[in-house]
């Protein structure tokens, strides 16, 4: 077999450029983990149901424990710090009768702010969890204008005491996470619910909502519950009693 | 009609130096200011979790808005074959492209991660209104190009009707997209309203002939070139069925609300009890951007070229008002969470938001203005933009001379 000039360049640059990328092609499948599709399934849907009557007023063990477990810090500047769970104080305008719930974010089966997102940083897992990807979010907080339930927080400052299962950087927005890390180890509850569990208030429980033999599954077919905004009929992954 | 002759402006002169000089010093304070928020994060701006967008945004979006309304004196000479606006076409075309690469810098320089352009590029959710605007936005850029060559090079002539009819309908396009940035939200009670794109688009008419106005007037008369009473009684006119039909925009989204009981506490806060919101828009968005500036059109004051000017001054200023309050005022109305109850938290649940607006955001808001003027001012130097006259003898065939 007899190859001209031309041809000869060329299986020569084939095999040049074959041995350059053979390794990193071997390298990127050795170093590849589980796909996002093996991690999570829609075979789960996680969320709370949260009786407000059992809330008890001034109790914030919740939305301290959900600071610890994800590193929020204040800053000493309420209108910028960051909050994924806050207590919220409600009183009927008619008979006075007042009432404490907390308020997170609701993570929607149809989230506006992961409509609105430009870039898909919001986005919402197959089980049903709403989160942030802060590698792709650009700070543009249109996520915080399109959520009705206003559970978003823009990182205004540089964080510290970082949690290496929750990420945080200035200038990109997050919320809860519903305990993300938590359900993916298969603690089967979030911060908040061991929290209010813990001083024997039980006014939050995580379950999923589609296994049928689920706590929070049974509850939610024996007893009335509601959403938030029912009205826009995003179909919440957190359900409300007592309200 | 005689040929239109373009020229260069001489830029040569001390004024002209000066005035590159104040829009640099414009735009460097602005940059300035977009390093010192970077640097140390939002927080040392008046935003905060409760107004997320504030004046970098009312700066972007009038901008925008304006962007797509400066092409209209070039569209109304293509699309709709008015001879006599067409020497101002490629100026127009030009304010269309400077005022809107002066928006989209505020815009992406608020964002909380600005170096991640090229993210927003790459990365697309179709389902957003942002994300389509990005591609109305360059392919604006791109279309409003192609326009301007058209008109700039003479073998090309023909089609400047065929690229102003896609340049047209595309500006259509472009503010449906703005407007509804705002309409779509379904969250917040001032918004969810299929009317913010057209009245986006009306509005867009107002503010962009504003700004056309009063750049076309400061350069015929630094430049020293004439400029006719038939053109500026014509761009007159058109600047005051702009504002009139805004304010029937404006009318007809509040009665729409006011209709709504479950608006009405919006509407309040708006129109009756907001405190700033409704100064501004009573004073601001009302009176300044709309009664004051029919009155000095329409009466015998809009004879004068200083009071359309200053008319055209107030249209801007009161655009930025109903910006303000469009943008503004809408998030800080709390969210109507809970009907019924009053509602209280260490969120800010159930208050009206604050929001001061802090240096730093004003000077970027303002860069952008002089990041489209300077470019504009540039512009015209080293292109021939203006037209050597605009005397009545020259633009309107039927003249006849007094």
């Amino acid at each position: 077999m007899s190859i001209n000039r031309r041809q000869f360049l060329g299986l020569s640059g084939a095999a040049i450029a074959a041995t350059a990328l053979a390794p990193g092609l071997r390298l990127i499948e050795l170093a590849q983990a589980r796909s996002p599709e093996e991690a999570t399934t829609s075979l789960h849907r996680w969320g709370l149901l949260i009786d407000s009557s059992k809330c008890a007023d001034g109790c914030t063990s919740c939305v301290s424990a959900c600071a610890d477990e994800n590193g929020i810090q204040s800053h000493g500047r309420p209108a910028t710090d960051a909050q994924w769970i806050r207590k919220v104080t409600l009183k009927d305008k008619q008979t006075g009768h007042v009432q404490t719930l907390p308020l997170m974010c609701q993570h929607c089966e149809h989230p506006p702010c992961v409509d609105v997102c430009p870039t898909g940083a919001s986005f919402k897992r197959a089980d049903g969890i709403v989160l942030v990807d802060k590698h792709i979010c650009i700070g543009c907080r249109y996520c915080m204008m399109a959520c009705p339930y206003k559970a978003r927080s823009f990182i205004h400052e540089a964080t510290t005491g970082q949690k290496q299962h929750a990420p945080r950087g200035m200038g990109t927005v997050e919320s809860c996470t519903l305990c993300v890390h938590k359900v993916d180890r298969g603690d089967g509850s979030t911060a908040c619910a061991d929290a209010c569990k813990k001083e024997g208030h039980q006014a939050i429980l995580f379950g999923d909502l589609k296994d049928p033999d689920s706590e929070i599954n049974k509850r939610l077919a024996s007893q009335q519950s509601t959403q938030l905004r029912a009205d826009l009929k995003l179909n919440t992954g957190v359900r409300y009693q007592g309200i | 009609m005689a040929h239109v002759h373009y020229l260069k402006i001489e830029g040569r002169s001390a004024g002209f130096f000066a005035l590159l000089a104040l829009l640099g010093a414009v735009i460097a304070a602005g940059l300035g200011a977009t390093w010192y928020m970077e640097h140390n994060g939002h927080w040392v701006t008046g935003m905060n979790n409760q107004v997320m967008w504030g004046i970098p945004h009312v700066f972007a979006v009038f901008l925008i808005v304006a962007a797509s309304g400066a092409l209209n004196v070039a569209s109304i000479a293509s699309v709709f074959g008015r001879q006599l606006y067409k020497p101002l076409a490629r100026l127009s075309g030009l304010l269309s492209i400077t005022l809107l690469a002066g928006g989209l810098a505020v815009l992406v320089l608020d964002l909380g991660r600005p170096e991640r352009l090229i993210v927003a590029m790459t990365y697309y959710n179709f389902k957003s209104i942002f994300a389509w605007n990005i591609f109305l936005y360059t392919g604006f850029f791109a279309i409003v190009a192609v326009y301007l060559w058209m008109m700039f090079e003479r073998r090309f002539n023909d089609y400047t009707k065929h690229a102003g009819m896609v340049a047209f309908l595309w500006r259509l396009t472009l503010t449906t997209g703005t407007g509804s940035i705002f309409g779509f939200l379904v969250a917040r009670d001032a918004y969810d309203s299929a009317l913010y794109a057209p009245m986006f688009i009306i509005m867009s008419f107002a503010y962009g002939l504003a700004i056309f106005i009063l750049v076309l007037f400061a350069a015929t008369r630094w430049t020293g070139r004439p400029l006719g009473d038939v053109m500026v009684a014509r761009l007159k006119n058109l600047l005051g069925v702009f504002v009139a039909s805004v304010l029937y925009f404006v009318v007809a989204y509040h009665l729409t609300n006011l209709y709504m009981t479950g608006r009405h506490d919006v509407e309040r806060f708006i129109l009756l009890d907001g405190g700033i919101y409704t100064r501004l828009f009573w004073i601001g968005q009302i009176l300044i951007g709309g009664v004051i500036p029919l009155v000095l059109l329409y009466s015998k004051l809009g004879r004068s070229r200083a009071m359309i000017s200053l008319a055209a001054v107030l249209v801007v200023v009161g655009g930025l008002a109903q910006m303000y309050v469009t943008i503004v005022g809408a998030q800080a109305f709390p969210m109507p969470l809970f009907p019924d109850k009053e509602v209280s938290s260490s969120f800010f649940d159930g208050v009206v938001g604050s929001y001061t607006p802090s240096l730093p955001e004003i000077l970027l808001g303002i860069g952008g203005f002089g990041i489209a003027l300077g470019i504009t001012v540039f512009a015209i130097k080293v292109l021939p933009f203006l037209p050597q006259s605009l005397a009545d003898a020259d633009v309107d065939p039927h003249h006849k001379a007094a």
